[in-house]
């Protein structure tokens, strides 16, 4: 890292991954394991290096499994947790995010996305969209989605990630891609957003002297009914998280005939795009969803109506398109534009999918 | 009347779910015992398995966590290396240990974690029906080799003691049965060794306890117990395999 400002030693240029990292350690993040996988390499030497300084540990797992199953230890005894992976990574970490959704256990899980199907390939993607929004796992869960846009966003969101698993005992997933974690940008290394120190009773957790009564995490459960009543838990937090956590940024879409919908890198393009075609007069607006699960469907639906088109933009075939239209319920025509397999939509494509609209 | 033997309080009394003649219910017992001889109740986390002994926190009176199947010491090596003062044990089956989960267990051992590994070894998926295990011996019959384990077709049996043992991070491991008293008394000799050896920070210490399983070998308990006697233990000897 570079310091860019002499000013503010927290100011500094450093790449996506490296921030990623930082935030991590920043917010208390205690143990991290992972596994190499490009894109995120980085980010895993940013924590092999900073861990121990930091007081906390750093192992290299044999696996992703493993890797996700480290964490699941470390966070049975309360402490903050964090793993990170790329897309085919991601889906062997699956069934560990299960269980910790399960056991109610908080975790921070990255997944800087790269090209699929398969071992696909090492660019930039959004493909995971529906494995990160849909559960992901086996069973009836949800793990909140969070889909930063650039260095400060990756920093605050990944500072967030670590609370909001506290908070609601549960996994969430910070939801980057390549270009996002190889870019280097300006950051401020502290989180931008109003922030007090969350305090939150961990006393469910494992091996604290304070415990008078011998504990047990578990997901099994076998008696008529106990099942059902763990999922109605989950579902009663899920209802909580959607009431409250709801993150989306929105531009002119009071004043426009035409919504672009993007998130993550892509959201970067859709907004040079809308203004390069709001100086030339045409009414064009943009909603980014931050939070991907909970999906922002309120902000779209009180956006839709028939005199309005949306167009949503992604690095893949057509997958938070599906929720944009849930979203606007018939209200709107949608329309889509995507690539994929690690290419980058470009403003002149994006340009002219909306002038094919008009 | 003089009382000479009582259950250790950390054995709890729940229905049990094992099967008449299993080994199992004699393994948790000399865990809790050895537990509470080393009076290291308050530290101890346990990491329960997938398979028979899934339900295993039902049993014991102190902290247990579960793990998904063949994770155990993952889970367990991020226990112990972010709480090194907790003492930390695995109790895992074949299927658990040396199918599912060998890449965890390897490298957990070869990583020299300072972890006790109780491996209760009897050569069947008992869970899941009694398919054919990784330790399932050459002509024995399961519901997935009906005819019997043919090494042509299904390979040998995973001597996975053996292969840890040649690891530098392992420090001990010995193979004891629970099918008489003796190997009884040598099991618990055995599983308090693994124990102090975790205390005494010396790296990874596994038990392979023989047991039987008479449910899914077909056989009365009383046969079972003999079949390890005259069949099992004659293909895998019990004693040290490794000691440092």
């Amino acid at each position: 890292m570079t310091k860019n400002n002499q000013k503010d030693k927290n100011r500094v240029l450093m790449v996506g991954n490296h921030i990623i990292g930082q935030a991590a350690i920043e917010a208390g993040c205690k143990f991290y394991a992972g596994y190499p996988i490009t894109p995120q390499n980085e980010l895993t030497a940013y924590m092999a290096d900073n861990m121990p300084e930091a007081g906390g540990v750093f192992i290299q797992a044999e696996s992703e499994l493993a890797a996700i199953s480290m964490i699941f230890g470390a966070s049975v005894i309360g402490e903050r947790v964090m793993t990170s992976s790329s897309s085919p990574g991601i889906s062997l970490k699956q069934e560990g995010i299960s269980y910790l959704a399960a056991c109610k256990l908080p975790a921070v899980i990255v997944n800087m996305q790269r090209g699929g199907p398969g071992l696909g390939n090492i660019s930039p993607a959004q493909s995971d969209y529906f494995q990160a929004t849909k559960g992901g796992g086996h069973g009836d869960y949800h793990t909140v989605v969070l889909a930063p846009n650039g260095s400060q966003e990756l920093f605050d969101l990944t500072y967030l990630a670590f609370d909001l698993a506290d908070i609601y005992r549960t996994p969430v997933l910070v939801l980057g891609d390549g270009v996002l974690g190889q870019m280097a940008e300006p950051v401020t290394l502290k989180p931008s957003f109003k922030h007090e120190k969350t305090k939150v009773d961990k006393s469910w957790a494992l091996a604290q002297t304070k415990n008078k009564e011998p504990k047990v995490v578990k997901s099994l459960f076998l008696e008529y009914g106990a099942l059902e009543n763990l999922n109605k838990e989950l579902k009663k937090t899920y209802d909580i998280i959607e009431s409250n956590e709801v993150r989306a940024e929105t531009f002119y879409i009071d004043d426009c005939e035409i919504i672009l919908v993007a998130f993550g890198a892509t959201s970067r393009i859709c907004k040079k795009v809308m203004m390069t075609l709001r100086n030339e007069g045409l009414k064009i607006g943009m909603i980014r969803p931050i939070t991907l699960w909970p999906f922002p469907k309120k902000i779209i639906s009180d956006a839709a109506h028939k005199k309005v088109k949306f167009l949503v933009v992604e690095m893949n075939m057509g997958q938070m398109v599906e929720d944009v239209r849930m979203a606007v319920f018939g209200k709107s025509e949608v329309h889509f534009y995507g690539r994929t397999a690690g290419i980058i939509p470009s403003e002149k494509e994006i340009i002219k999918k909306i002038r094919s609209l008009s | 009347m003089k009382k000479i033997f009582k259950k250790s309080p950390l054995l709890l009394d729940p229905v049990t779910h094992y099967c008449p003649g299993c080994g199992h219910g004699i393994v948790h017992r000399l865990v809790c015992e050895v537990i509470e001889e080393l009076n290291i109740t308050e530290k101890v986390l346990a990491i329960a398995p997938v398979g028979c002994a899934v339900l295993a926190y039902d049993y014991w009176d102190f902290d247990t966590t579960e793990a998904a199947h063949g994770r155990p010491l993952a889970v367990a090596t991020g226990i112990k290396r972010m709480r090194p003062d907790l003492i930390v044990f695995t109790y895992q089956g074949d299927g658990d240990l040396a199918a599912i989960g060998t890449a965890e267990t390897v490298h957990a051992a070869n990583r020299g974690e300072d972890l006790t590994c109780i491996f209760v070894n009897n050569g069947v998926y008992g869970m899941t029906g009694g398919q054919m295990a990784p330790t399932t011996l050459l002509g024995q019959r399961t519901t997935t080799c009906k005819s019997g384990r043919d090494k042509k077709r299904d390979g040998y049996p995973l001597k996975i003691s053996e292969m840890l043992a040649v690891l530098d991070g392992v420090c001990y491991i010995e193979r004891t049965a629970v099918n008489k008293p003796k190997n009884v008394i040598l099991t618990k000799k055995a599983i308090k060794r693994a124990f102090v050896n975790q205390i005494e920070g010396k790296g990874f210490s596994m038990v392979e306890i023989i047991s039987q399983c008479p449910t899914y070998w077909a056989l009365t308990p009383e046969e079972a117990v003999d079949k390890i006697e005259n069949e099992i233990i004659k293909e895998t000897p019990l004693g040290v395999i490794k000691d440092v």
